[in-house]
């Protein structure tokens, strides 16, 4: 594999959580490490029970492989292997995998010296995962609460815990993250529209600069964020979304089992209007 | 932005906002939370309810005891009283039993004198009593031609009254709150929050299409693209009113009868599903010929505001479980109102074995005193 010329004197050695200089190592441009190591494991051992559990199921089409968490009456213990067990197993081996490569992401940080942001990015998209096989399962009393992994059939199980609660949408923590998904779109595209346009000058014109861009937006609507404030924005936006995701379903159940809509009864109640 | 205006913002506001806070928290449970799988693992029909809820709903639908059944031999209540259309062929003492039954189901605050005028209990002459007569022919024709809904367990006055004279949900065509007509008009029958629909903003009288008039609830398309396929979001949006209703009704979600993947396909639903349509068709079957065929009967004040009678709903019976009473049946000790009561024929006078039985039991010659 090919590396750039001025990659080479980023390769330093250190920075590792654990293992020292074991596997302290790259492999092509890949840098290994003891999570990586882990990753591999996890990762390889997981996709291999989800072909075992495709084996012994009726189906090879791939949109209809579905490997089923166990029943509720198995609750917080150990299913048999065919029952639900591969479920647990796979849910155990995703979550080494997701947590592995999070820490290989902070050791990669800690060897250039940077911020932890990007392994705190991607570690909200892995609380949301943990949140929805093992927060909510914890919380309702047993791991058939877990979603099943299958093309379709996690589909059909979004459908059925949705209307389980009537009507998703007046999920407030719902609500929420609804928005930061649609405003994360808006601000990335008009961030993504503002770069393009201020490179893609017309034909014989001079490619424009950061002032150029915070002029647009002060001259639009008095004041520009800036060019790295956008970048926090957008992380923010889209942390907000994969946040709230992960809390309209922990509520779903644990704190509340009615119908979403008759939550608000609170709003409706105020002593100001009711 | 001088520093006392910011101060008495931060005064007000943090407060404000802790409260707001505070409410919004407090209307959330807390675990534990109890849970019935209904489908295949991990296809999430599951039902969901809280041990509150549960207490609350054990502690609601205790069923009364009934009184002790009395033989069927005996003077009939056709020949001993005057004016028993419907239940004439009962005996004496199961007739006056029935009567003390339905007193303590619908009326134990008002007694006899609810629907009786107790100087004359043969009288007609309130409506309540005319009422009554007719709802006891409906509860003995639910009990009798609808099994597909009600089984064996079948229905009781109590079932819906509960001790009220008025059940506590029964409902009325709901024209909504004042609103502008025309070509300004906006009102839509929804957007105004209904317990009835878990006050969503969904149409609020999902009944009268559905459960007095017989409109098409089906609106799910059958084919993956456009097509002769007529269907609405706004018509979708009444049907969903109606399942609200009767989410709301059983004290279940949709996933009691529905696989959601898949809404109108019956080899993916619930049996219950089955016994949910029968139900549907004989709501409207009780409201167009039962209650809807009273009308003139009742008072003013206890009609809507378009004037109509009041009308039955899943919830009327329901109250909110997934069987009403949680089951119990309390027909078993009343098979009178299994179905419809023959009629009481006079013994002609010529039948001789009747007479050595006749001093046995002295029969009323001039109009007793009624029981109640």
């Amino acid at each position: 594999m090919s590396m750039l010329s001025f990659e080479a004197k980023y390769r330093v050695r250190g920075g590792t959580l654990v293992g020292g200089d074991l596997f302290d190592f790259w492999v092509g441009p890949f840098y290994v490490g003891f999570f990586g190591v882990t990753t591999i494991f996890f990762a390889t051992l997981g996709t291999l029970m989800i072909i075992y559990g495709a084996a012994i199921g009726p189906t090879w089409n791939p949109w209809q492989i579905n490997i089923a968490p166990p029943d509720l009456k198995y609750g917080l213990g150990f299913a048999p292997l065919k029952e639900g067990g591969l479920w647990q197993i796979i849910t155990i081996c995703a979550i080494g995998a997701f947590l592995s490569w999070l820490l290989r992401q902070v050791e990669i940080a800690r060897k250039l010296g940077m911020g932890y942001h990007v392994p705190f990015a991607y570690g909200v998209a892995v609380f949301a995962y943990i949140t929805l096989v093992v927060i909510r399962p914890v919380l309702m009393g047993a791991w058939g609460f877990g979603f099943p992994y299958g093309i379709l059939s996690h589909l059909d199980w979004v459908s059925n815990t949705g209307y389980q609660y009537l009507h998703f949408h007046y999920n407030p923590a719902h609500m929420l993250a609804v928005s930061f998904f649609f405003t994360t779109v808006l601000a990335l595209s008009m961030h993504g529209g503002l770069v393009l346009s201020a490179a893609n000058p017309p034909k014989g014109g001079l490619v424009k600069t950061a002032e150029h861009e915070n002029t647009f937006f002060r001259d639009t609507i008095g004041w520009s964020i800036g060019t790295l404030g956008v970048h926090r924005l957008g992380l923010f936006l889209a942390l907000s979304a994969g946040f709230w995701s992960a809390i309209c379903i922990v509520i779903s159940g644990p704190f509340w089992t009615r119908g979403w809509p008759e939550w608000w009864g609170w709003w409706l109640n105020l002593p100001i209007w009711k | 932005m001088n520093m006392g205006f910011r101060y008495g913002l931060a005064l007000v506001g943090i407060p404000a906002a802790i409260l707001l806070g505070l409410v919004i928290l407090l209307r959330f449970q807390l675990p534990p939370v109890d849970t019935v799988q209904r489908g295949y693992r991990g296809v999430g029909m599951v039902e969901n309810y809280h041990p509150a809820d549960v207490a609350a709903f054990l502690a609601a639908n205790k069923v009364p005891a009934s009184l002790p059944q009395l033989p069927s031999s005996g003077p009939k209540a056709g020949a001993a009283y005057k004016n028993v259309q419907i239940l004439g062929d009962l005996s004496v003492g199961q007739f006056t039993r029935l009567m003390v039954s339905i007193t303590n189901w619908v009326a134990p605050q008002q007694g006899c004198g609810y629907c009786h005028n107790t100087a004359n209990m043969a009288d007609d002459g309130l409506y309540t009593k005319v009422v009554a007569r007719r709802m006891i022919q409906m509860v003995q024709h639910i009990n009798a031609d609808y099994t597909s809904h009600v089984a064996q367990t079948g229905v009781t006055c109590y079932t819906c009254h509960r001790g009220n004279p008025v059940p506590a949900q029964v409902w009325f065509n709901d024209p909504g709150p004042p609103h502008a007509g025309g070509v300004t008009e906006s009102n839509t029958g929804k957007n105004h929050p209904a317990g009835s629909v878990n006050d969503s903003s969904l149409p609020f009288d999902p009944f009268t299409p559905f459960l007095e008039k017989d409109s098409e609830i089906r609106v799910q398309s059958v084919m993956a693209l456009p097509g002769s396929d007529r269907q609405s979001i706004k018509q979708t949006e009444w049907t969903y009113a109606l399942m609200i209703h009767f989410s709301q009704a059983l004290g279940v979600n949709c996933t009691y009868c529905h696989n959601t993947r898949s809404f109108g396909d019956w080899s993916q639903s619930t049996p219950e599903r089955v016994v949910a349509w029968h139900g549907i068709r004989m709501v409207r079957d009780l409201n167009g010929n039962y209650l809807d065929k009273l009308q003139g009967v009742f008072p003013a004040a206890r009609l809507g505001p378009m004037g109509d009678n009041p009308k039955v709903s899943c919830a009327t019976c329901h109250q909110g479980v997934f069987k009403p009473l949680l089951g119990v049946s309390m027909v078993t000790t009343f098979p009178e109102l299994k179905g419809p009561t023959p009629p009481y024929v006079a013994p002609t006078p010529a039948a001789p074995p009747a007479s050595p039985a006749a001093p046995a039991t002295p029969a009323p010659a001039a109009e007793p005193a009624h029981p109640l």
